[in-house]
């Protein structure tokens, strides 16, 4: 069932989308690398505690899938979660004051990075156990199939994230039962130091959906437009009610696990600099120059704006004020 | 002796045992090359190689379930499971597998593993990479459960857990990694079920688990400059319980409060209350008295999560009350 996934239209023609929603998902590629580097620089200066895993690299994953869903769709998240959350359309603002632990966040402070959840968007979590969304995203495709709604659920893991029990549990779960998911993973190749093929019998984790009767699909994870048609078939399916995908995007994180990991030592510097040849963002440029007609003045507008929001939200999140004392003990029960 | 941290002793008990008995190996996530999330494994690959130093797949119900089987029949694993809260995930294999076969076999099974992992607050890790969950552990009979504070106690008290023949619940605190201690050299051997009183006091009694044995004898310090002696207790094992130390001790300074980071419900300090009440209730001048953490999950906010943790000046203010 295995294939990999061929482009619905002409190699690198990304004129077939409409310039509107193909500007967007440049918008959402923008936005996240914006926000990781800006995060970055504030953990640097003490103003982010804890640990931050950045998605730089990766933006084409999320941006690509997101951009094939509906509005009231579901995405379920992981520890690498800030671009899942931007590209199905979180705001930055409450998102940075999150991670600076502030009252005005997303969850008062009281989740940090890695549990920023935005459930009126679909938005059903970060997670910080590895594997633990995926039963969960199974459990929302049920509930929507139950509901009659329609929705479809993308769940997003990693390449260390397909060795854990619940990938088995859930895409099994999600095959029987037809449900409505569509399993993204993105291999960047390493879980914190351990490379996939050390962890991991078979070459492509796509491979597996063989296991589970469902369509298996490998795509270039750096290439939005491949991701994007990818999942917009998968998406397809299940809200036609054939039942869940497992996606394989190939892709690389181009900073170190988090914060506390320089990213060296496991991977060599070649390799590094080779995937940061393959820049998710300027390749989408160079396809957007290449063959949409869209040129570098509208591409620089984005920037810039997508700099002035995030400097709006950085603004924000800094001038807000921490969670008061009693939040210790709120929202325990509901 | 010499000066060593917390996570330089639990190294040093892992070579030295791994010297000593070629059955124990080691498994766990980025343990190998990594050296381990806490680099408390750092370097054991190149003595040791990849066959007694396990990397594994992102699986703990696989690292743990492995470890049971291969100490089933013959082998000394000892699995590394990077936080705490990821027992979560493992649970059934040490408490419905490990715990009970020598039970259910009818003794006939020897099930010598040990499970590292270190639990606690204090880096802003938020709610699932923060929390204090021995308790979990001290209520599957079949399991012993270690807890040390010091640099030498987690040292000796590794070592004892290896070459035991049950399975060990080895808890390690996040803030405790970096601290320093005298650790005398080779088989410093510390049985389970033995407290040790890091500072004696006439006063009161505190007893104290992990990383709270350190705030416990802040608050000492606190409570001696107004002429308090507070006696501090480190029960460094919770399975077996040296209630003896602790009783005697109480039957001394007539007072007894208790100090863990865990959730005030359902903690230890309900079950070393109730451990020792039979030996002191007739010696007691105050009710006994515990400082937790509150009934919540662990805020990632900095300073609602150092208000989470027990301080020694909550420490010192609950012995006051005593007074
Ligand atoms: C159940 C569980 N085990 C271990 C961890 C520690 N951990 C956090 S991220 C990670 C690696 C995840 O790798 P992968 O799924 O490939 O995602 P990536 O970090 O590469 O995006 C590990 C081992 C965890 N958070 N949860
Ligand atoms: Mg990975």
């Amino acid at each position: 069932m295995k294939h990999r996934a061929g482009r619905a239209r002409q190699e690198g023609d990304a004129g077939a989308l409409p310039l509107e929603k193909l500007l967007g998902m440049y918008r959402g590629m923008v936005k996240i690398r914006q926000f990781e580097e800006k995060a970055k620089e504030l953990f640097q200066q003490a103003l982010i505690r804890g640990g931050v895993h950045f998605y730089i690299g990766q933006e084409a994953v999320a941006v690509g899938a997101c951009a094939a869903l509906r509005e009231d769709d579901y995405i379920t998240s992981n520890h690498r979660g800030h671009g899942h959350c931007i590209a199905k359309g979180g705001r930055l603002d409450l998102m940075m004051a999150e991670l600076m632990g502030k009252a005005t966040g997303y969850c008062k402070g009281k989740g940090g990075s890695m549990h920023i959840a935005d459930l009126d968007r679909g938005i059903l979590g970060a997670n910080g156990l590895v594997g633990g969304s995926m039963p969960i995203a199974a459990g929302a495709a049920l509930s929507a199939k139950l509901r009659g709604t329609g929705q479809v659920t993308v769940s997003f893991f990693g390449d260390g994230g397909a060795n854990i029990g619940a990938f088995h549990e859930s895409l099994n779960f999600a095959a029987i039962w037809k449900l409505p998911v569509v399993y993204v993973c993105e291999n960047n190749l390493y879980a914190i130091s351990t490379c996939a093929a050390e962890a991991t019998a078979v070459e492509n984790i796509a491979d597996r959906a063989a296991g589970y009767n469902i369509p298996g699909v490998i795509v270039d994870g750096q290439d939005i437009l491949a991701v994007y048609d990818a999942v917009s078939q998968a998406v397809q399916r299940a809200r036609r009610g054939e039942g869940p995908s497992l996606l394989e995007a190939k892709t690389y994180r181009f900073e170190g696990h988090f914060t506390g990991d320089p990213g060296v030592g496991y991977r060599t510097k070649e390799e590094v600099e080779a995937w940061r040849q393959r820049d998710p963002i300027a390749k989408f440029r160079d396809d957007l120059t290449a063959t949409a007609g869209v040129d570098e003045a509208q591409l620089k507008a984005i920037w810039d704006e997508a700099a002035q929001e995030l400097e709006a939200a950085v603004a924000f999140a800094k001038a807000s004020p921490e969670p008061a004392d009693e939040e210790l003990l709120t929202d325990i029960y509901a | 002796m010499s000066e060593m941290t917390y996570a330089q002793a639990l190294n040093q008990a892992l070579r030295e045992e791994m010297r000593r008995d070629e059955t124990v190996f080691l498994l766990g996530e980025d343990i190998a090359g990594y050296g381990g999330a806490f680099k408390v494994t750092q370097g054991l690959l190149d003595e040791f190689g990849p066959e007694r130093v396990r990397n594994t797949p992102i699986a703990e119900y696989g690292i743990v379930g492995l470890a049971v089987g291969a100490a089933l029949t013959g082998c000394r694993p000892v699995a590394e499971i990077m936080y705490m809260d990821f027992m979560a995930l493992a649970i059934d294999q040490l408490a419905n597998q490990a715990a009970k076969m020598r039970y259910m076999f009818g003794g006939k099974a020897r099930v010598p593993m040990v499970v590292r992992a270190q639990e606690g607050a204090g880096r802003s890790n938020a709610a699932q990479h923060s929390q204090s969950l021995e308790a979990w552990f001290v209520h599957i009979p079949g399991i012993y459960v270690a807890i040390p504070s010091t640099p030498r106690d987690a040292k000796g008290l590794l070592k004892t857990a290896i070459r035991d023949d049950n399975p060990v619940m080895f808890i390690e605190h996040k803030l405790l990694y970096a601290t320093r201690g005298e650790v005398p050299a080779g088989d410093d051997i510390i049985p389970l079920g033995q407290a040790d009183v890091k500072r004696p006091g006439r006063d009161v009694t505190v007893v104290a688990v992990s990383r709270m044995v350190h705030v416990a004898l802040q608050a000492a310090e606190q409570l001696q400059a107004d002429g308090v002696e507070a006696e501090v207790i480190d029960p460094r094992t919770l399975v077996p319980l040296d209630v003896r130390t602790i009783a005697d001790s109480v039957r001394r300074t007539h007072r007894l409060v208790i100090v863990h980071e865990a959730a005030e419900r359902g903690g230890v300090s309900g079950e070393i209350a109730m451990a020792v009440m039979p030996e002191v209730f007739d010696y007691l001048d105050a009710p006994i008295t515990r400082v937790t953490a509150p009934n919540s999950p662990v805020p990632f906010n900095a300073r609602l999560e150092g208000r989470f943790i027990p301080t020694p000046e909550r420490v010192a203010a609950a012995v006051r009350s005593l007074l």
